[in-house]
């Protein structure tokens, strides 16, 4: 194997220090990487010198590295997926926005629908070739883009006999925004409000990723105050859609007192970010070079006094889950997606981790507060919706103890100016966050006058998608919503 | 059984008394703004430069004047004015009927008012929404959600997010309306029974916000159905959602 570009998390380095090899060199180094300790973080088309590289970015779990390389791709692009599983949905993406077509890809077809430049060819969401199970009593249910509920439209095609899901397809873009090309047209101060409703419920993991790219490249030094609060907001983060996440999997199973209180604790939570900033959702509380808010003693203690509050409904809420069988018998040995199939696909966050991967950039590749505060892993056996729901718990409770040693450290967090030096001229940086659904990956690639020539965003729910329609393998078809609720991605990530 | 009597015990009754009172938002809670009208310096302009999403343009005078229907709340322009024109309050009141009533130059506000007398007369007491996201980033989607959770309890007021459009009185929409998503809502609107009403909820369905002029995107549903409640904010405070439900079925 060549020697590649090797950098740390939120590193920057000279583009020129990217080794181009050769189509085979690529596939071959790609493989044996995914066969060691590597995950396919990123594999993108970027167009340089005239021609077009793919470039991928390879995290290794074990030392603590981001390794890059690139290769020239033609209109022609012979697919990895055979031999990495994992680049299945990278090249489908690259199909679609690029035209490369990828012979021996399994099932090439776009991920977005995203409108032709052309202007002339149509492209009509969901309406694409699926999946189809033939026979006697096999029947297909389609639902969305519009749901039922609350939430976010996508479109679900399930091809079942009798009850039983023999496949589920997931088709998704109706929620895509052009976020990555408008972040092209370089304008700083919207493309942090961009990125922080890229996933709008996971602004602090976005925000933080985008942030630390861009004072990678400026070369500028954060306060370590500044680090701290971003650490809280990301914890803080987490455990208000782990909670939301349990009270919705406990009300799919028709127990009502957990889902009705874990509705209100979510919202206190929410409200805890709306302290730090004002917005429960964390808008302008991250920003490069920074953060935009102050933190002193006094809303140390304040954080603090409700902290202890949260906690202590957490407990009564979310004990209840475990001590009531009737609800543990409907978790366990539902959806199961095994360690195997998890490992091939590439699967992020907690719910790789309920399959048993020990993934979590918080303890692979640290950033800010987390190089000194790091988090007890909580790793899962059998990956089905029991251990999706259990490691939510696990990982809500090691949040509150990340919480309380960061607000302990914190000495008088000051808000940041907004800053805006000059990037440094062709350049990448790699950015991971650990976000509740798992690794958030930007990267950043600028041109010779140190604006943006590229920028890539992978949301967690774009590894983790197929995982659920793996875990509807051969289930009932009634046990969907609870599947769904116990992955509970992000369609707008996804769809950017 | 006792451990879950037990836990209703420690959980009590939350139920915020509003609108008899009103809501306890955080300190830092970025709420309407207001403009003075005078001190502005000619040519400045700085509030405008700032502004992410082009919600600031000037009064034929000079002096800023804020869409609510595009703002982000995200304060820049206050900063930037080098003559504090612009002070956002904490007032989370702001839903309104009209798109003009959302234009901000001084510091009077024009909140939502109550539908006609012969809609309220179907929808005073009993309202049942659907709820199309079409290109929302789930903020706006999870502070609807919440207002059904004890803490606000919105089926006190009659109001609920029902399954289909044919069992709604009326279409609560989030996001800019992506391209992707125009046909799904149209047909939804289509579905609803009339007569129907429509509730535009953050800057990206009132306006196409952060995402406004995209070409994935259209920009809000103005162009695309009638609209009978605009509310503002990215994401607006669950708060505000509610109370302009409330003022349009007169509850307020």
């Amino acid at each position: 194997m060549k020697k590649h570009a090797k950098i740390k998390n939120t590193d920057a380095v000279k583009f020129a220090e990217i080794q181009i090899v050769d189509n085979q060199q690529f596939r071959n180094d790609l493989a044996s990487l995914i066969a060691g300790n590597g995950r396919l973080s990123a594999l993108f088309l970027l167009p340089r010198d005239g021609q077009n590289l793919m470039l991928a970015a390879v995290s290794d779990d074990f030392d603590a590295t981001i390794k890059l390389f690139a290769t020239p791709c033609q209109k022609e692009f012979a697919s990895l997926t055979s031999d990495i599983p994992q680049a299945h949905w990278f090249e489908r993406e690259i199909n679609e926005l690029h035209g490369v077509e990828f012979p021996g890809h399994p099932w090439l077809k776009p991920i977005r629908f995203v409108a032709k430049d052309d202007g002339k060819s149509e492209v009509i969401p969901g309406v694409t070739s699926y999946f189809e199970v033939s026979g006697e009593e096999i029947h297909e249910v389609a639902v969305g883009p519009v749901h039922a509920g609350v939430i976010e439209p996508g479109h679900f095609r399930f091809q079942c006999h009798g009850e039983k899901v023999l496949h589920l397809e997931i088709e998704l873009g109706y929620q895509h925004r052009g976020i990555e090309r408008a972040l092209m047209r370089n304008q700083p101060h919207q493309n942090l409000r961009l990125i922080e409703v890229a996933a709008g419920d996971s602004t602090i993991a976005h925000t933080t990723a985008h942030a630390m790219l861009l004072e990678s490249l400026q070369g500028l030094k954060i306060d370590r105050n500044a680090e701290l609060v971003r650490g809280i907001a990301l914890e803080l983060e987490r455990m208000a859609n782990h909670t939301g996440d349990l009270g919705a999997l406990a009300g799919d199973v028709g127990f009502l007192p957990t889902s009705s209180y874990c509705g209100r604790i979510r919202g206190d939570i929410l409200n805890t970010t709306a302290v730090l900033c004002g917005n429960r959702f964390g808008r302008g509380l991250i920003r490069p070079g920074g953060v935009g808010h102050a933190v002193d003693k006094a809303l140390v203690s304040t954080l603090l006094e409700r902290l202890a509050l949260i906690e202590a409904d957490l407990k009564s809420a979310i004990g209840l889950i475990w001590n009531t069988p009737s609800v543990i018998s409907r978790f366990e040995e539902t959806g199961c997606v095994s360690r195997e199939d998890a490992l091939a696909i590439g699967m992020v966050g907690p719910a790789g981790r309920a399959s048993g991967l020990s993934v979590d950039v918080r303890c692979s590749h640290p950033f800010g507060a987390y190089k000194q505060h790091k988090p007890e892993l909580p790793v899962g056996r059998s990956g089905d919706v029991f251990w999706r729901a259990r490691i939510r718990w696990l990982e809500l409770k090691e949040s509150i103890r990340l919480i309380r040693a960061m607000l302990a450290e914190i000495d008088n967090a000051m808000a940041a100016p907004t800053c805006s030096a000059p990037a440094a001229a062709d350049s990448i940086a790699v950015a991971l966050t650990e976000g509740w659904r798992g690794e958030v990956c930007h990267v950043a690639v600028t041109d010779n006058s140190g604006g943006l020539a590229a920028y890539k965003i992978v949301d967690p729910s774009f590894h983790n998608w197929y995982g659920l329609a793996l875990a509807l393998r051969n289930q009932e078809i009634s046990d969907f919503p609870l599947c769904n609720k116990s992955f509970n991605l992000s369609y707008c990530g996804h769809d950017l | 059984m006792f451990h879950i009597l037990k836990a209703r015990l420690h959980q009590q009754y939350r139920t915020y008394p509003f609108p008899e009172k009103a809501p306890v938002l955080s300190p830092r809670y970025v709420g309407r703004p207001q403009i003075k009208t005078s001190g502005c310096v000619a040519n400045c302009a700085a509030c405008a430069k700032v502004c992410p999403s082009g919600a600031i343009s000037r009064s034929s005078e000079g002096r800023p004047v804020i869409d609510l229907g595009r703002c982000l709340f995200c304060r820049s322009c206050e900063t930037a004015c080098p003559s504090g024109l612009i002070r956002f309050s904490t007032e989370f009141s702001m839903p309104a009927s009209s798109r003009e009533d959302l234009i901000v130059n001084s510091e009077s506000y024009n909140t939502a008012r109550a539908l006609p007398e012969e809609f309220r007369k179907l929808f005073g007491s009993s309202l049942k929404l659907r709820q199309v996201s079409a290109g929302g980033c789930n903020a706006c989607e999870a502070d609807c959600n919440v207002l059904t959770t004890p803490a606000f309890d919105l089926a006190r007021f009659g109001i609920q997010f029902v399954a289909s459009p044919r069992h709604a009185d009326g279409l609560l929409v989030t996001g800019p309306v992506t391209q992707n998503m125009k046909l799904a809502l149209l047909k939804t609107y289509d579905a609803l029974p009339s007569p129907k009403i429509v509730i535009a909820t953050g800057a990206c369905a009132i306006s196409g916000g952060i995402f406004r002029d995209n070409a994935e995107v259209n920009n809000g549903i103005g162009d695309i159905i009638p609209v009978d409640l605009y509310i503002p904010g990215c994401p607006p405070n669950p708060w505000t959602i509610l109370d302009g439900m409330l003022r349009l079925m007169g509850r307020i």
